[in-house]
């Protein structure tokens, strides 16, 4: 419901949303400048965005993690306000504020599942969940990872969102982000032998099955056999 | 030629009368004296079932590098027990199936000990004569929780891992000798030497199954014993029973139960995913995987450790009680001693030392109905706790709020339900008084507005 609101609120707010020649200072002004300064020199409300580069600026406007409807809030993953082509006008407009990253380019199919497999759990399992379904941590939901592209994954690695810290080369290797890259896709959509997948979270919809589709199938058997017919 | 194999077998072990008398046993006629069956069946899949995977399982800590059919595990280094889980359920025919039949019957095996428990509790069935009947039961399902735990954690895939990791920090948490238990148990600092897998390999196929299953013999012979309870009704007193006979009456319901049981955990087995650990990966010391669980049945624990706030006490530098004792070791013994107790605290305030063949319907007996109604709001509201992180994500929920909800609700809504069921089963009680007034009345004014018999 929060997010509904949130989304609403957005897109009521972004006036900007329909220009047709989009121009990205012009974007910034106005939807970004309130929080991250003119020429993104930072304010209280929001950091610098100089030299964040274009991976930043693409990573937190695609996945419509930006623009944030309150500072203080936790970015979540929403249909962006802006179009495709606004988007490309802001990135480049952040990416000429300073030096950065440019946009990454993983080729998840050069990659090997099993050792994404690996490095994920090394570094990602414990907050994302071993299958990518998200999780708790100290002060933020951590999101599921079922809706992220490619690109997504790896801006997110190098960049690190929020509270995720950022993983450079000398930690993750391109070679091994495009194995890790490779690992989130598939998991995505995993081997699901065994029949009804309840979600690859394990214990908790278990006990939900074993209580409310077992339980209630054998009390109900009980009930029936039980009781003796009065002819 | 049946006749003559039932006169060798009579011959030979003076069986008949025995045999007579067995099928004669009256079942009492209620649907919920089946509950404590549908355990029983689970126990029988989970025996199959069981010795089915033992034949393939390998419960071995040595490492070894996967080259088997399943491509996101290749390569990786995993231990032999991992191993050969995945090659039961990859590899093995109708390895799977029985795998997975197996798990649920574990997690149905609990819920049908649970629904029993919860019957015997509300109609007073744990009286004398019966309370040692109680006694073995509980220690069943103590013994069954421990034993879905071994269990699971032999797999040694990421999700055990963590849950073995878990038991170890419990283990330890116990004051005094905490240390020394689990170096006791674990063979070492943790995770253990290769003995430690062989100790709960022992533990799971043969200690703990014998275990259960001889309480179970007990159990039975007990209640077949001092006979059924069954509730009141015509005809129904404390010196006879009314109901059917094993034969013809119960045999086919019981038959019909156990097909029934085999037939949904089968189905489960084969439509339902359980602890995919292909999925999870192999467990490694310094990995995990946020969001880890235990099987339900321990889901108490897990939100008892997770409810109970952060502090030690501690004297000087020596920590004397380490955090997880509350939740984990403290609490399901509360838990238990109190459900153990339980009897013999009934006697004493209620000064009822009778024996009693007949059952109280909840409202009969309103303080044992309250607390045990409390009882089990408590263990529920703290059970529901360990699942607040997945609420959050799913739901988006605030953990925090949860938390804080919780760590007052498990106190104060006990105490309401406990206030609001007493005063429910008075009420009940009272408006039956009026209804038998109300009859008797009317009886008495049909009789007088009767003409006078002629005589």
């Amino acid at each position: 419901m929060r997010r509904l609101l949130a989304v609403a609120a957005v897109v009521l707010l972004a006036p900007g949303a329909a220009a047709a020649a989009p121009s990205g200072s012009g974007l910034y002004a106005e939807n970004c400048l309130s929080c991250h300064g003119p020429g993104g020199s930072g304010t209280a409300r929001g950091p610098r965005l100089r030299g964040v580069g274009a991976i930043a600026a693409d990573f937190y406007l695609r996945t419509g993690y930006m623009p944030l409807l309150s500072p203080g809030d936790q970015p979540t993953r929403r249909r962006s306000p802006f179009t495709a082509r606004q988007i490309d006008a802001l990135v480049a407009y952040v990416a000429s504020l300073g030096k950065g990253l440019p946009v990454p380019r993983p080729h998840p199919e050069r990659g090997s599942i099993p050792v994404g497999l690996r490095l994920f759990t090394e570094h990602c399992a414990g907050c994302h969940q071993v299958v990518g379904e998200g999780g708790y941590v100290t002060g933020a939901r951590v999101p599921p990872l079922e809706q992220a592209s490619a690109t997504q994954i790896a801006e997110a690695v190098r960049i690190g969102p929020y509270l995720m810290p950022r993983f450079p080369r000398t930690q993750i290797s391109d070679r091994q982000l495009d194995s890790l890259v490779a690992y989130v896709q598939w998991a995505k959509h995993p081997d699901d032998r065994g029949g009804w997948a309840i979600g690859h979270i394990g214990p908790v919809p278990e006990g939900l099955v074993a209580w409310l589709l077992a339980g209630t199938a054998l009390v109900a058997v009980c009930v029936v056999i039980g009781k003796r017919n009065e002819a | 030629m049946i006749r003559s194999t039932v006169r060798f077998l009579d011959e030979r072990s003076g069986g008949a009368p025995f045999l007579r008398k067995a099928l004669r046993y009256v079942f009492p006629d209620h649907w919920s004296f089946l509950l404590g069956e549908v355990a029983l069946y689970a126990f029988v899949v989970l025996v199959g079932t069981g010795i089915y995977l033992t034949l393939f399982f390998d419960p071995s800590t040595a490492t070894t590098h996967y080259h088997g059919e399943y491509q996101p595990l290749h390569g990786l280094e995993m231990t032999h027990a991992y191993r050969s889980v995945v090659d039961i359920s990859f590899k093995v025919k109708a390895g799977l199936l029985i795998r997975q039949t197996h798990h649920w019957a574990a997690d149905v095996f609990v819920v049908a000990i649970v629904l029993h428990l919860l019957r015997i509790f509300f109609t007073g069935a744990f009286r004398k004569p019966r309370d040692l009947t109680y006694y073995l039961g509980l220690t069943m399902l103590a013994l069954a929780l421990l034993e879905g735990y071994l269990g699971y954690s032999l797999a040694d895939d990421l999700l055990s891992g963590m849950g073995l990791a878990i038991g170890y920090s419990v283990l330890m948490s116990v004051p005094f000798v905490g240390a020394n238990l689990a170096e006791l148990v674990w063979g070492g600092p943790f995770p253990g030497t290769p003995a430690f897998w062989s100790r709960m390999y022992v533990a799971h196929v043969f200690l703990f199954p014998l275990l259960i299953a001889t309480l179970l013999g007990a159990h039975l012979l007990l209640v077949a014993a001092r006979h059924h309870t069954q509730f009141r009704g015509p005809r129904k007193t404390e010196r006879k029973v009314v109901g059917v006979p094993t034969f013809p009456g119960q045999t086919p319901r019981s038959l019909g139960l156990m097909s029934a049981v085999t037939a949904v955990l089968f189905l489960l087995g084969g439509l339902v995913q359980i602890n995919p650990i292909w999925l999870w990966g192999p467990y490694h010391v310094a990995s995990g995987t946020n969001g880890a669980q235990p099987d339900w049945y321990l889901g108490w624990l897990i939100g008892a450790l997770r409810l109970v706030p952060g502090f030690d006490v501690t004297i000087g530098h020596y920590t004397l009680v380490p955090n997880p004792f509350w939740g984990g070791a403290l609490f399901p013994l509360v838990v238990f001693g109190f459900l153990w107790a339980f009897p013999w605290l009934e006697r004493r305030f209620t000064g009822d030392h009778a024996f009693h063949n007949l059952l109280d319907r909840p409202r009969d007996a309103p303080w044992r109905t309250a607390i045990g109604a409390a009882l089990f709001t408590w263990v529920a509201l703290i059970f529901l706790a360990g699942s607040a992180d997945r609420v959050f994500v799913t739901f988006f929920v605030s953990y925090g709020w949860q938390i804080l909800f919780f760590r007052i609700a498990v106190w104060v809504v006990p105490v309401v339900v406990l206030l609001v069921t007493r005063r429910v089963c008075l009420e009940l009680q009272a408006s039956e008084r009026v209804e038998r007034e109300r009859e008797l009345a009317e009886e008495e004014a049909r009789r007088a507005a009767a003409p006078e018999p002629v005589r």
